[in-house]
């Protein structure tokens, strides 16, 4: 009695065999990778909503609410604004050392949280990952927007400072735009993969402090560039100067100053940006979708 | 079961095994760094992790129009094998086959708690694929069904300030506005007043009616009784007995009082 199943089959099918005869597809197959592209864009208003989603319930408790976005970049200009501008008063060869450093700060801050959020986007949300169906690149990405969102905002406290401390409006000011594209998809490669690993490795999460730190010191952010450029020669100051976040941040600082010591010729450092966005942005997505099937395990 | 040329397979679960590998936080005596770093020299599995083998090769199959109850006692893996069917956890061995994408509703599904109501509607809807312009002529229907306004305008307010019931009821009607080819039920229908119960029981119909394929896991054999005309009784991972749900209840009956 308890057999229904197999006495249904008298056909003479297995069941896979009936599961291909009507068209079954297995659960748990991995879409092919336009295929999985596709669903992700169907996906764009969740991501989109999600990410608002994220930033109101993260500021919804808040008395100031979403003025916390501009504020937040305000608070971290004025602590370095007060150590190095008026307590150290360092100028350590550049004209603008204020102008400098937040702009350093701030370019190196977006991606520093977009990786941290980054690694917890899958192991965070188990609960709505074992709840429904969407192509989990979905909040990887959608925490990619909310750094976003934050870093426009800062972008925007940046500019005053900027100007606040003499800098005059170029033409070069259009190149932001690029700058902030290119660091955007970069980062987004960086979260999807960091959001797979987290999810495989809990421990990484522990590391991430340390790492962070690390690219802090080599991409230039506290000091001028020009401490590498003196100071290393030969293959030591080539692989310095591929690192991606000294490019970003030099390409913005070439883009916002005037007079601003650079580690390269901008020309080259624009296509060695490109490069890295390209590859970091690919090679991440490629990376989370490969996994895309084991996100609900743990 | 109907005519014969009428049974289109929706779900087919072929030997499927699902193990849980658990990484626990240490007992004492194993969880000393010094014992962490011999076993990452010698390269031996952690002692911290734990192998539950929850579902040991379950097959059958289920047909367009059909409510399968799932029955069994507490662990016997029946979330576990809905979970498996929605495609959520990854299979050990065999294979299981669905037509469409099914989804689970459980009453864990986890939204943002820190939103109001109304803006859980639209993420939820938005996550199971449905267009803006859908989500926005469906919203009000969705509050309406779930009756959480019922006492005031509890829609806009945050989801935490929300009864447990009441949470519940919302998460239901999110899950029952989108036309499934197959629906997974877990414990939905327990949750909230007879008055919901008997609305959700309702939806639930119309979903079968639409030619989808249910599946609900109660611990209510009233629920079970009222919705599904089959049933699978689950034990310890193995399929104890699969058929009309009053036979199957009655084996399981006796079994539990014994």
């Amino acid at each position: 009695m308890p057999q229904t199943a197999v006495a249904e089959s008298d056909t003479g099918l297995t069941l896979k065999e009936l599961a291909r005869k009507h068209g079954l597809s297995a659960a748990g197959k991995l879409p092919s990778l336009p295929g999985y592209s596709r669903q992700l864009w169907a996906y764009r208003h969740f991501i989109a909503s999600y990410a608002n989603a994220k930033v109101s319930s993260s500021l919804g408790k808040t008395r100031l609410g979403v003025f916390w976005q501009v504020l937040t970049p305000l608070i971290n200009a004025a602590v370095y604004y007060l150590i190095f501008g008026i307590i150290l008063n360092t100028k350590s060869g550049v004209d603008n050392f204020v102008a400098y450093l937040c702009t350093g700060v701030f370019i190196f801050g977006f991606t520093q949280s977009t990786v941290s959020a980054g690694i917890q986007a899958v192991s965070g949300n188990l609960g709505l990952i074992r709840a429904l169906h969407f192509p989990r690149a979905s909040l990887p990405l959608a925490i990619t927007m909310v750094e976003i969102r934050n870093t426009i905002a800062s972008l925007a406290v940046l500019i005053v400072i900027v100007l606040g401390f003499g800098e005059p409006i170029t033409v070069e000011w259009l190149l932001i735009v690029p700058v902030f594209l290119l660091q955007a998809m970069f980062n987004a490669g960086l979260a999807l993969a960091g959001a797979r690993l987290g999810s495989k490795l809990p421990d990484v999460r522990n590391l991430i402090p340390f790492l962070m730190r690390m690219w802090l010191y080599f991409s230039a952010v506290l000091y001028p560039v020009t401490r590498f450029t003196d100071h290393l020669s030969g293959w030591k100051l080539q692989v310095v100067e591929a690192n991606p976040m000294l490019l970003f941040i030099d390409l913005m600082r070439h883009a916002l100053m005037e007079d601003v010591p650079l580690a390269a010729d901008p020309m080259v450092m624009w296509l060695e940006a490109l490069a890295w966005t390209l590859v970091v942005s690919i090679g991440g997505y490629v990376y989370f979708w490969r996994g895309e099937k084991g996100y609900g395990r743990g | 079961m109907t005519e014969s040329d009428r049974l289109v397979p929706t779900v087919i679960v072929d030997d499927a095994h699902v193990i849980y590998r658990i990484q626990q936080s240490a007992s004492p005596g194993s969880g000393s760094p010094l014992a962490s770093f011999k076993r990452l020299v010698t390269g031996t599995k952690p002692a911290t992790m734990r192998e539950v083998h929850a579902i040991k090769g379950v097959s059958f199959v289920a047909h367009k129009g059909e409510a399968v109850g799932l029955i069994g006692t507490n662990g016997s893996g029946k979330s576990t094998l809905l979970r498996a069917i929605a495609g959520l956890l990854p299979i050990e061995r065999g294979a299981i086959y669905a037509a469409g994408q099914p989804s689970l509703l459980g009453v864990s599904a986890a939204l943002m708690n820190d939103l109001p109501g109304e803006r859980n509607v639209v993420l939820g809807c938005l996550a199971m694929g449905m267009s803006p312009a859908e989500v926005k002529a469906k919203t009000k229907d969705i509050i309406d069904f779930s009756g959480i306004n019922e006492r005031g305008d509890f829609s806009s307010l945050p989801m935490r300030t929300y009864s447990s019931g009441m949470g519940a009821r919302l998460r239901f009607a999110i899950a029952a506005a989108k036309q499934h080819d197959v629906l997974l039920i877990d414990e939905a229908l327990a949750t909230g007043d007879a008055k919901f119960r008997r609305r959700s029981e309702q939806r639930v119909r119309e979903l079968r009616a639409q030619a989808g394929t249910v599946f609900l896991v109660s611990h209510s054999e009233q629920s079970i009784r009222d919705t599904c005309e089959r049933a699978i009784w689950l034990e310890s991972g193995l399929i104890r007995a699969d058929g009309p749900t009053d036979d199957v209840l009655k084996e399981y009956e006796a079994y539990v009082k014994r």
